[in-house]
């Protein structure tokens, strides 16, 4: 499949017709409310059910922003696309929202967040779609106005689709300058379907509340004898390439049992080949040898 | 746009140096309905520039919140009701968000304000 941020810039690309599609497809509100719940928990806001006063940025038609309302939050939601915004408009969702560019830099007073999610937005800042555009000057621009707007010790939690290692380095890299703490916590590393990241950033200097928390599903599928160190590229690539020939093993001794042994001795059998005959061993099952 | 975005948004243009609060051209206000929740509007009073709040709110056509709030205000329920009315449940539905040093405007339409600049402003 092909990356969308490739094809068109986001304006462009969240088209009326596309944004009515993404909005409507059941698949795509469900991962998008997984993400949104999953950043939403890493936001780690206190639990006191005092509702917050969170920023979404890249809200699109409001999936995200639809669950920082379930958790009764009031909630500013900022997207660059029009037609996105008008599906949010007839969803009715609770939150405000405002036609901006992130790449911009955000334009709201300094302090002034509890919190701030992105779901699936953030890697479009590394295009450069006009030719003014320049990414590093927009990603600049972009986390330094977000570390402003953020009350001290707020974090920002970021789930990005980044193209490449370049590019999950480059977005970080942005980060860190601005002044956040934190880093990338990865949801099942070893899964190529399943694996998300997210950016989680903490506003201020790295304190024992900004270390960044555990991945889920890390052990999901063990990689014992590689260093726990590596960084996360390097653990799927090992995982993945270890893991298929274990799998292809397992449908081999599954698939075929005795029935299947049978049926293919007695097809060979009526096309005059000598088979032994079958008996009680026939397509038994054999000891493991490693 | 509720009156708690209005007091959140600043101008970003290149170059000024204080761009909130942005002044407010009303064409249409709506109200909507929203559950009170006195730990928010605590939480918020703290954070909100009270002088833009209630001067917003005057623009909007309401002219209940007082010139002038200090803490000791939110222990009364009156007080907090208005608060909780002028901040969340008025709505600038159509109409302009000005910037104060440069008079640029930023449209609003369909309760969304347009804020994004053209090139020369970033
Ligand atoms: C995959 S959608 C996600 C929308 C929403 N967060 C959700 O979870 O359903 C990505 C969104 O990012 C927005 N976007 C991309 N670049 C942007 C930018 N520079 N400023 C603001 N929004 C942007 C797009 O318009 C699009 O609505």
């Amino acid at each position: 499949m092909s990356r969308p941020e490739l094809l068109a810039p986001p304006e462009i690309f969240y088209n009326d017709d596309e944004a009515r599609k993404y909005t409507s497809s059941s698949r795509i509100i469900d991962i998008q409310t997984q993400l949104s719940e999953r950043a939403l928990e890493l936001l780690a806001l206190p639990d006191d059910g005092v509702p917050r006063l969170l920023l979404d940025i890249g809200c699109g038609s409001g999936l995200s922003g639809e669950t920082l309302t379930e958790h009764g939050h009031q909630w500013l939601g900022l997207d660059i696309s029009e037609s996105m915004l008008d599906i949010a408009l007839e969803r009715e969702v609770e939150g405000d929202l405002m036609l901006a560019d992130m790449g911009q830099g955000l334009g709201l007073r300094p302090g002034i967040l509890d919190g701030a999610i992105s779901i699936s937005a953030v890697q479009w800042l590394c295009n450069a779609d006009k030719s003014c555009h320049e990414p590093r000057i927009r990603l600049k621009a972009f986390f330094s106005s977000l570390y402003r707007c953020l009350g001290r010790g707020a974090r920002a939690v970021l789930q990005v689709y980044p193209e490449n290692i370049a590019q999950r380095e480059l977005i970080l890299g942005f980060a860190m300058r601005a002044g956040f703490s934190g880093g990338i916590v990865v949801d099942y590393p070893h899964s190529s379907k399943r694996r998300k990241e997210y950016l989680v950033l903490t506003c201020g200097p790295p304190s024992l509340s900004t270390t960044t928390p555990e991945g889920k599903g890390e052990d999901g599928e063990s990689c014992s004898d590689e260093d726990s160190s590596e960084d996360e590229e390097n653990q799927t690539v090992c995982i993945s390439d270890r893991c298929r020939p274990r799998k292809k093993q397992k449908v081999n001794k599954r698939g075929k049992g005795r029935d299947w042994v049978l049926k293919k001795k007695e097809q060979m059998r009526r096309k005059g080949n000598a088979v032994p005959p079958d008996s009680k061993y026939t397509a038994r099952k054999r000891k493991d040898r490693f | 746009m509720r009156l708690l975005t209005h007091n959140m948004l600043s101008s970003n243009i290149k170059g000024v140096a204080n761009g909130f609060p942005l002044k407010i051209e009303v064409v249409t206000v709506v109200e909507k309905e929203v559950e009170f929740n006195i730990e928010f509007l605590k939480k918020m009073f703290s954070k909100v520039e009270w002088k833009a709040l209630a001067e917003a709110s005057r623009t909007m056509g309401y002219t209940e919140l007082p010139e002038n709030a200090d803490a000791s205000m939110l222990d009364s329920d009156d007080f907090l009701h208005k608060f909780h009315h002028a901040l969340l449940e008025l709505h600038l539905e159509e109409g302009a968000l000005v910037c104060p040093e440069t008079g640029r405007k930023f449209p609003v339409n369909k309760g969304v304000p347009n804020m994004l600049l053209h090139e020369d402003e970033v």
